[in-house]
């Protein structure tokens, strides 16, 4: 956890300050809602069908019981007893008031939570590995680098109106699980030649209506030079990205129409000029906010104690859970326990005010106090001893959070679609329901393996259909709900979009249409544990194709 | 429309020339891009101050050779979710060091009035006159910055060490 200190809590105080005050002109009518919807959205309210949205920023996705208490309680006092876990770390609650939103604010506050730059068209929160600090093939906590990114970026004077909004990922592990290469700056630290740690700095990947793989512009970026290298990639992008249309406004699409070479060069120039000025870091800058991170006081522990041997030998239902949702720790005796917010028949990344209580206690008890949000949707438990395992599955068992469908074909990630959204075209979470119905039986989405659904209810992607295993893209046609189907996205190092399938399909044959692909995925796979993303790389869509529309 | 400059509502001293009117020698006057760079030489023997009015999409390096003759730039912002000049007000301020005054012009609001400080304007002509007045409350509202930016302020991470005694990170909140 990083710990807030004075400079950090004032900022948020004189933030929620600012936002009463805005509240106040907009209620009494000295501000239009024109006026007020950027003020609000620089805060995280959103606007929405039904009523005013509050996203919520949880930075790197690492957050305390303590935090989680609160999320708990302004669910409670405020919503409808339950929030949102987004792709992006964060979270959302559906149904506040607008009158009630400073109260809410100053809560948060309170607990160190707020909304800044979960909107508008600034630098949004960074995000990095759901098990940063813990993950085995990590080279070091790359959180670090995200709190000094977001310290820098935050309430930024140059860069709070960009062309449009702006996104960085940063992993530290041989396993990207941050999706770097599908962000408008993408950050792999790694080790050169020399020994020394730096960042691959990619640039211009995203998704949405144009989606782009990211392109690295720099292979090895000095530590020292992160921040003047990214405030120069902004500074390119804040005078040169177009605004002519919100559609082409995204980095992405400057880096394309020059040439990653060209932005390259106009990057270096501008850093040039400023990398020796007032951004350039020494170790100990790095060194301090490292110290401002509390790190667990570990037991010393033996891998695979005496309690969980027993467990998992006599009770099946837990080994199921420890071979799904488990992974590996980087200290001996522990263990990173992910936590389904994919029920059956649940819309994926809710959790109730009750469920973030239990989850805020068990952590306080079994994870040093500390939760993590991955982008997958789902909540993880970063510092668990492995002997408590059998008693911690027990708990989150009662509260429905320890379905063994992590990484599976139910564990899918959706966006809020129309059910919520004012820009959706379609339903996502109904879909995502039905899903998890259809694949309902645990043994079968053990045999399909890693398998990942993303569903998006419009072509913003907030659901991440692009990058899913299988991707589904709702579309309206004449007034109806459609769905384009793609295969063969994956968000990792391996980054890759998806190709088509084929023609939309109706709300009403969604599910069904990828019980075909499935079934025709057991059938196409060469050896029982080739994952259905081998298997499309390797026949391609057309196989697929044919058994899907073969009857329809 | 108001003119804040300094923290202060003034009359505003500059007349605005377009295109093709004549300009008067004795005034202060501000004149768009082309116009000074077509005649930079004219303007260089006025004996009234003179001020550019420059356009977001162009780069400010081309203002350089004219800059020390130059008593005012003014930027101008479409709409407010335009947010081009901040970078240009930077660059002036920070890279070519214009000390004259640097005026904001166009849809600003008071929300932004912090930012457009800290990039480096000190005039702003402001549209409602409840705003102009809140000017100085509202760029007060803050104590704290992360980052450096044209009003000199040092990166938040450095100052931090240099008041390593005054920390006070306590375990309570994150």
């Amino acid at each position: 956890m990083y710990l807030y200190d004075d400079f950090d809590r004032t900022l948020v105080d004189e933030r929620i300050d600012e936002f009463r005050d805005q509240v106040a002109r907009r209620l009494s009518g000295e501000l239009t809602e024109e006026q007020f919807k950027p003020l609000r959205l620089m805060n995280g309210v959103y606007l929405q069908l039904h009523a005013y949205m509050l996203r919520i920023a949880i930075p790197y996705g690492t957050l305390s019981s303590e935090q989680m208490r609160m999320l708990a309680h302004i669910a409670r006092r405020y919503d409808r007893n339950y929030g949102h876990f987004t792709t992006r770390q964060n979270l959302q609650f559906n149904w506040i008031k607008l009158e009630d939103l400073p109260d809410v604010m100053a809560d948060l506050g309170r607990a160190g939570l707020h909304g800044m730059q979960t909107s508008g068209n600034c630098v949004r929160n960074i995000t990095t590995d759901q098990w940063a600090g813990v993950a085995p093939d990590e080279i070091e906590d790359p959180r670090i680098w995200a709190e000094i990114l977001r310290q820098h970026s935050t309430l930024h004077p140059e860069f709070s109106f960009l062309p449009r909004k702006f996104k960085i990922a940063i992993t530290a592990a041989s396993h990207d699980r941050a999706a770097v290469r599908v962000h408008d700056i993408g950050l792999r630290l790694h080790r050169n030649g020399a020994g020394e740690t730096g960042f691959e700095v990619m640039v211009g990947g995203g998704l949405g209506r144009t989606p782009f793989i990211g392109k690295t512009i720099k292979a090895f970026l000095p530590k020292r030079d992160l921040l003047s290298y990214v405030e120069a990639i902004l500074r390119v992008y804040n005078q040169y990205g177009r605004r002519d249309n919100i559609y082409k406004a995204r980095i992405k699409i400057l880096v394309h129409d020059l040439g990653a070479e060209a932005f390259a060069k106009e990057v270096d120039a501008e850093w040039q000029v400023i990398k020796d000025g007032a951004l350039a870091l020494d170790p100990a800058h790095a060194a301090d906010i490292t110290a401002r991170f509390r790190y667990p006081e570990y037991e010393r522990l033996d891998d695979n104690p005496e309690e969980l041997r027993k467990a998992r030998s006599s009770n099946r239902r837990f080994a199921t859970w420890l071979d799904n949702s488990i992974a590996n720790h980087k200290v001996s005796g522990y263990a990173i326990v992910t936590l389904s917010l994919k029920p059956e028949g649940g819309p994926p990344g809710d959790a109730t005010a009750e469920q973030m209580e239990s989850i805020a206690a068990l952590a306080g008890r079994y994870s040093f106090g500390e939760i993590r949000v991955g982008h997958e949707q789902n909540l993880v438990l970063p510092h668990v001893a492995q002997r408590d395992l059998p008693t911690l599955w027990e708990k989150l068992e009662t509260i429905g959070v320890a379905t063994p469908n992590v990484g599976l074909v139910s564990d899918i990630i959706a966006c809020p679609g129309l059910d919520y959204c004012s820009l959706a075209n379609t339903r996502s979470i109904p879909i995502a329901q039905e899903l998890t119905r259809r694949f309902r039986n645990l043994d079968v989405a053990h045999d399909l393996g890693r398998l990942h659904i993303n569903i998006s209810g419009c072509i913003n992607a907030c659901g991440h259909h692009h990058v899913g295993h299988i991707g589904i893209l709702g579309v309206e046609k004449n007034g109806e709900e459609f769905f384009q189907i793609t295969l063969g996205g994956r968000a990792d190092e391996q980054a890759e979009l998806g190709a088509l399938l084929g023609p939309a399909v109706p709300y009403a044959e969604v599910a069904d249409v990828i019980e075909d692909v499935v079934a025709a995925y057991v059938e196409l796979r060469e050896r029982p544990n080739e994952l259905f993303i081998e298997t499309v790389n390797r026949v391609g869509v057309e196989p697929f194709k044919e058994r899907v529309y073969a009857t329809r | 429309m108001p003119l804040v400059k300094n923290g202060k509502i003034i009359d505003d001293p500059y007349l605005r020339v377009l295109d093709d009117a004549p300009v008067p020698d004795d005034t202060a006057v501000i004149v768009p891009a082309e116009r000074l760079l077509a005649d930079a030489g004219d303007f260089a023997l006025r004996a009234g101050r003179t001020g550019v009015l420059w356009p977001n999409a162009r780069n400010v390096s081309d203002l350089v050779p004219h800059l020390e003759r130059l008593s005012l730039v003014a930027l101008i912002f479409p709409t407010f979710r335009d947010g081009r000049a901040y970078s240009q007000a930077r660059i002036l301020r920070e890279r070519y060091n214009f000390r004259g005054e640097l005026r904001a012009t166009g849809d600003i609001l008071r929300d932004q009035f912090l930012f457009l400080h800290r990039a480096g304007f000190n005039a702003f002509e402001v549209a409602k006159a409840t705003d102009a007045s809140a000017f100085v409350d509202v760029i007060r509202r803050f104590s704290v910055f992360y980052q450096p930016a044209a009003d000199g302020q040092s990166i938040a991470l450095r100052r931090r060490l240099d008041h390593t005694g005054s920390r006070s990170a306590t375990n309570s909140m994150a």
